[in-house]
């Protein structure tokens, strides 16, 4: 007899018992969700977790303000449909309330804001496990990360001193104030998570597939013209084929010349691409270790 | 759903009948894992154009001659300035034939747990050797470790092999000696010998050209082919409950399923079951995945099953079949490998240790031995375990936990020490 399953599956299986752990060994757990096709595939998971029953903890969006419509209008259909609570931490709101103050210029990026207002958020509503959809392979700090991770009473992460994680035995315990990150795709590829959407038929925001749209070409990166982009006077907005392989805030997120309309066209370029999908954000491309110092302050 | 992946046969999509191995790398400081990681990668096509381009760009910053490889892995700030790992890296690919997750360990001895951290998932570990160096003692370290947490297929890769002029002599040596150590390692089964340049590349995805002598597979060649029998044990039905499902909803009011990932054995809708430690027995009504009601759930599947009988059932139980029930003990002896830098366990200390979904308090009653990693001998006079050593202890527990040797499953053989005051794991055990 063979007793094998395929390596999707053990992903599959993987990740809902962490959904579990993190729903048993915490008091008040809250789920990121971002719109992105990895948070969607993690809130698909958790509703195969714990179905019958309804997901036992609330999905929070960190909303910078600077999103594409699209996704809004898919984040509230997905959560609506689940029966779930949403939190939403809000950046704009921390900038009016004069909390935070708003990088200027034509290349501001959002990014550093949202740690403050994800931190906030986690503290006001006393959650003390905060599940991301991260993944190991999208960034070399990131290839680093536990599946529970430990964030001290400042929200800040020790990469050099992170606990040991063995076999499937979790150690979620902490002091009061600190939390955890838990990330329960971390051994999922991109590959891995268009495939699993493929197999499982979990629809996607249109952003994710070909579209035309009016871009402009900045230091080398396709970003969609939207409210929220200021335009420079040498930005001449051109429409172009694209569509996105990561959707974050409008502001950062590249997109690619694309002609890919389904998810077997978008698995045949991910199969061939020659670029992570990170290739395209701004915001890592500031400094070699500009993920790694964002993670320490408390960055997702 | 019994799935059986042939890897010879096509299927119209082979991504969706690809198996898993799990591999870690095991050896001294500077031996080159993570070079070897890296030339894996970029010597099967695995980098990106980015990442390439990333780590082109660094290592001219630093001052390296060649691209350096290891910066792949190596992502942390502080390991780049030193040029060392420090912490374990998860790095994944894919061939047409199988899918690998891969764990670069650090070699540097203060850093050890994080080598048994990646060791403990692993089915398959990578040992490096310094061709120049032969087999020392964080060698043999490593391939004790590898042992202990019973991986049972070891790679060992005689690397930098143009530092010896790519001599026969000196790789045999080298086999040889290992040989004579490892013949005292209880749980490998299956050793193979590789002499390697991972950094021009030699054996790594290509076939040397330096070493016409050594008539073996390549390092990806043997990746991709070795029988790596499945790591599960599919004999004894072992189902540690994580998470009780109460829906309360109208549409299934009366609705109690017990969730959690198979850990040994195969379970089936009818089978006659049992909970430890209560002891009572009842039928498996249905086994689901979300809605999809299956036919069997094996090891290891994450599943909802629901009984035909009401019993008390709640986190940290197991539910068994009754011919071959674990033995619930307060009494444990076991392996252990401890882990913190700040503490040392000597005569009598008190932790938490959790089980599979099961937290007990722990008390130490007896340090028996510990082991010399360089001569696999027993020491019995100084019993204080400080950072990374490793031996023999009994426990007691406050409450019996549902134990299984370690040799028989990995899952239910496993537990760790939590330290109540710090809340740091302070050790990883193996049930003896
Ligand atoms: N000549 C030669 N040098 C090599 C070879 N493999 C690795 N090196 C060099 O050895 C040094 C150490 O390599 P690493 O890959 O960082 O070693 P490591 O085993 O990962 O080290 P730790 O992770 O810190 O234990 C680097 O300078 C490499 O370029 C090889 O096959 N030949
Ligand atoms: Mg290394």
């Amino acid at each position: 007899m063979n007793y094998t399953i395929t390596h999707l599956k053990q992903l599959e299986s993987e990740a809902i018992y962490i959904l579990r752990e993190t729903a048993a060994q915490f008091e008040k757990p809250v789920m990121l969700f971002s719109g992105g096709k990895d948070s969607i595939v993690m809130a698909h998971l958790a509703k195969k977790a714990f179905w019958p029953a309804k997901v036992p903890f609330p999905l929070m969006h960190v909303d910078t303000g600077h999103n594409f419509p699209e996704t809004m209008e898919y984040r509230d259909a997905f959560i609506k449909e689940m029966g779930a609570k949403l939190v939403i931490g809000s950046v704009q709101d921390a900038i009016d309330a004069g909390k935070i103050k708003e990088e200027s210029g034509a290349r501001a990026s959002r990014n550093g804001l949202q740690t403050y207002v994800l931190l906030e958020t986690l503290e006001e509503g006393g959650y003390d496990a905060a599940m991301g959809g991260g993944r190991r392979d999208e960034e070399k700090a990131r290839a680093k990360e536990r599946f529970f991770s430990h964030r001290n009473e400042f929200g800040e992460w020790d990469p050099k001193n992170q606990r040991p994680e063995l076999w499937n035995v979790f150690n979620g315990r902490k002091h009061f104030g600190e939390h955890f990150r838990v990330f329960p795709l971390s051994n999922w590829t991109e590959m891995d998570v268009w495939q699993y959407i493929m197999a499982e038929e979990i629809p996607l925001p249109s952003l994710y597939f070909s579209h035309e749209r009016d871009c402009i070409i900045r230091d080398g990166v396709i970003m969609a013209v939207t409210d929220c982009l200021e335009l420079l006077p040498e930005d001449v907005p051109e429409k172009m084929t694209v569509r996105f392989r990561t959707i974050g805030d409008a502001t950062c997120t590249g997109a690619n010349l694309s002609t890919a309309a389904t998810l077997e066209d978008i698995i045949a370029e991910v199969a061939a691409a020659r670029q992570t999908e990170r290739g395209t954000r701004a915001d890592d491309k500031r400094s070699e270790t500009a993920m790694e110092d964002r993670k320490k302050a408390g960055y997702f | 759903m019994t799935d059986t992946s042939d890897l010879r046969s096509p299927t119209p999509d082979p991504y969706l009948s690809m198996d898993l191995l799990r591999f870690t790398t095991a050896g001294s400081v500077d031996d080159g894992k993570s070079t070897l990681i890296g030339r894996l990668l970029y010597d099967s096509k695995s980098i990106f154009e980015d990442q390439l381009e990333a780590m082109e760009t660094s290592s001219k910053a630093r001052g390296d001659e060649n691209v350096n490889l290891a910066l792949l892995t190596d992502g942390l700030k502080a390991e780049r300035e030193q040029g060392i790992t420090i912490d374990v890296a998860y790095r994944y690919f894919a061939t047409p034939r199988r899918k690998f997750i891969i764990a670069d360990t650090p070699g540097h001895i203060q850093y050890t747990r994080n080598m048994v951290t990646g060791a403990s998932t692993a089915n398959l570990a990578i040992l490096l050797i310094d061709a120049r160096k032969g087999v020392i003692e964080q060698t043999c370290r490593h391939a004790f470790i590898a042992d202990l947490l019973r991986i049972q297929h070891i790679v060992v890769c005689v690397n930098k092999m143009d530092l010896v002029d790519w001599s026969e002599e000196v790789y045999q040596n080298i086999v040889k000696s290992f040989r004579e150590f490892s013949s005292r390692l209880q749980n490998i089964v299956e050793v193979t010998f590789i002499p390697a340049s991972a950094l021009i590349g030699d054996n790594i995805v290509d076939k040397s050209t330096n070493m016409p002598w050594y008539q073996g597979p390549t390092l990806l060649y043997h990746l991709e082919s070795v029988y790596v029998g499945a790591d599960e044990n599919h004999v004894e039905a072992r189902f540690p409950v994580q998470w009780v499902i109460r829906p309360h909803s109208d549409e299934w009011h009366d609705f109690r399923g017990f969730a959690g990932r198979v850990a040994g054995g195969v379970f089936k809708p009818g089978d006659e079951v049992q909970v430890m430690p209560s002891g009572f027995t009842s039928k498996i009504k249905a086994i689901y995945s979300m809605d999809e009601k299956l036919e069997e759930a094996f090891a290891p599947m994450s599943c909802t099953m629901t009984l035909e009988d009401e019993i008390d059932i709640s986190r940290g139980d197991m539910i068994v079949k009754p011919n071959s029930p674990p033995e619930p003990s307060q009494d444990i002896e076991a392996m252990i490998c401890w882990f913190s830098s700040g503490k040392t366990l000597s005569g009598r200390g008190k932790f938490l240790l959790r089980h599979t979904s099961k937290e007990v308090k722990a008390m130490v009653r007896e340090v028996k031995y510990k082991v010399n990693i360089n001569t696999l001998h027993k020491i019995e006079d100084d019993l204080e375990f400080k950072l990374n050593d490793i031996g023999r202890i009994t426990l007691r527990t406050s409450a019996p936990i549902n134990a299984d040797a370690y040799k028989k499953n990995r899952i239910t053989g496993s537990f760790i020490l939590i330290d109540e005051h710090t809340n740091e794991t302070v050790a990883a055990g193996m049930i003896l």
